[in-house]
């Protein structure tokens, strides 16, 4: 009976989550915490914290989360399904119709003024990223104190070596966590 | 009669490598991507459209579109799209199965050790340490793409660019209500463009 709750409730998280984790987060609060009080307020904000700090959709991560701390393993494939379902039956039409039309004069039109626009969404959630790494903040609490000298050098040779060498996406995040945690274990004083 | 069987199980074994090659390159971006669906975005147009050449940088723009635009998780919705593009139905759920796995693993895993993984050091300054190449590399990513924007010379599609940072850096628009927008501007595009070749049909 739980299992089965918990699908429907993902279902739902799946289904109104329109764009991106952030927008999951308080869907899935209200049908954990305050609908079906399977979880406290605060273990609730463990998850989160947990969900943000792992690679990985957020919304996956809470799913898996929860579906594991409630239910086991059969609570993390059922909570998971649950909140793709929705994504994928909506997603396969969209890409269906897309790829019958988008070859259509009118069509080209219409998708290259959405271009520009993806260009600056995926810019702006990069330098969220950035501030986040640099000053461990958002950009409406930053502190010039918190400024981090070891991420902005991590950052400034990561973008040298990704212009000039091509490296790959991995090798290059993997490369600046090996790098910087070696940095913040070795050099005294830094944190 | 041998020959088209050999043809066969070529055509086979092509549509299996793509097939593994598409949950390998979901699995390990998105066991990498730290953050929301347009770090996945950019990581994706890497993987795909420059390593890999399975499709345009444009495509890739319209699908990140696609994704962001419908519900559930971006990655997923990306996944699925792409999935789709290279083998229907069944490359997607492959695609899915891909993006989906990593998740899945690690949260598991984590949530046995959670009090220990929250309280480790040296695991919360690598995953501090890794977002500034994760923002290198979206950075790089971006680089590119503004160029490709700017080289269209089309002053409406450089303006719109701009635009829409300001709108989602300093306003804080959501991202939908900013695709909407240029949707809505895009459509009346095509209509005025519809109407300039009429009128020149006309004359």
């Amino acid at each position: 009976m739980l299992l089965l709750q918990l699908f429907f409730s993902f279902i739902q998280v799946g289904l109104f989550s329109v764009g991106g984790g952030y927008a999951a987060i308080p869907l899935i609060q209200n049908q954990i915490v305050d609908i079906h009080g399977l979880m406290t307020l605060e273990e609730f904000t463990d998850l989160i914290t947990i969900a943000e700090m792992t690679p990985g959709p957020i919304s996956i991560n809470s799913a898996t989360f929860v579906g594991m701390r409630l239910a086991g393993i059969p609570g993390v494939i059922l909570c998971t399904f649950g909140c793709i379902l929705p994504a994928f039956v909506i997603c396969s039409l969209l890409a269906y119709f897309y790829y019958k039309y988008r070859k259509l004069g009118a069509v080209q039109t219409i998708l290259a003024s959405l271009r520009p626009a993806v260009v600056a969404l995926i810019a702006s959630a990069g330098l969220s990223i950035l501030l986040l790494a640099l000053f461990q903040a958002d950009k409406h609490n930053l502190q010039i104190n918190d400024f981090h000298i070891v991420e902005a050098v991590l950052f400034v040779g990561a973008l040298f070596i990704l212009r000039k060498y091509k490296a790959s996406a991995i090798t290059i995040i993997f490369g600046t966590g090996v790098v910087g945690t070696l940095a913040y274990l070795v050099i005294p004083g830094l944190s | 009669m041998n020959q088209s069987e050999n043809k066969q199980t070529e055509k086979k074994q092509n549509i299996l490598h793509i097939l593994w090659q598409l949950f390998t390159a979901t699995f390990t971006l998105s066991a990498f991507t730290f953050g929301g669906g347009f770090v996945i975005a950019s990581l994706m147009k890497r993987k795909f459209s420059d390593e890999l050449g399975w499709f345009s940088e444009e495509e890739m723009l319209d699908i990140t579109a696609i994704a962001q635009s419908s519900p559930g998780p971006i990655p997923i919705n990306a996944s699925v799209i792409i999935g789709y593009r290279m083998y229907g139905i069944t490359g997607s759920l492959v695609a899915v199965l891909g993006t989906a796995l990593p998740p899945m693993i690690i949260i598991s895993v984590i949530s046995v050790f959670y009090n220990q993984f929250r309280s480790n050091r040296i695991i919360a300054i690598a995953l501090q340490v890794m977002r500034a190449g994760v923002a290198a590399v979206i950075f790089d990513v971006v680089l590119n793409l503004a160029k490709n924007v700017c080289k269209t010379k089309r002053i409406l599609y450089i303006g719109l660019m701009i635009a829409a940072f300001a709108a989602v850096w300093f306003f804080d628009l959501s991202a939908m209500i900013i695709i909407f927008a240029c949707l809505f501007i895009g459509i009346m595009d095509a209509v005025i463009d519809t109407i300039k070749i009429r009128e020149k049909n006309m004359d």
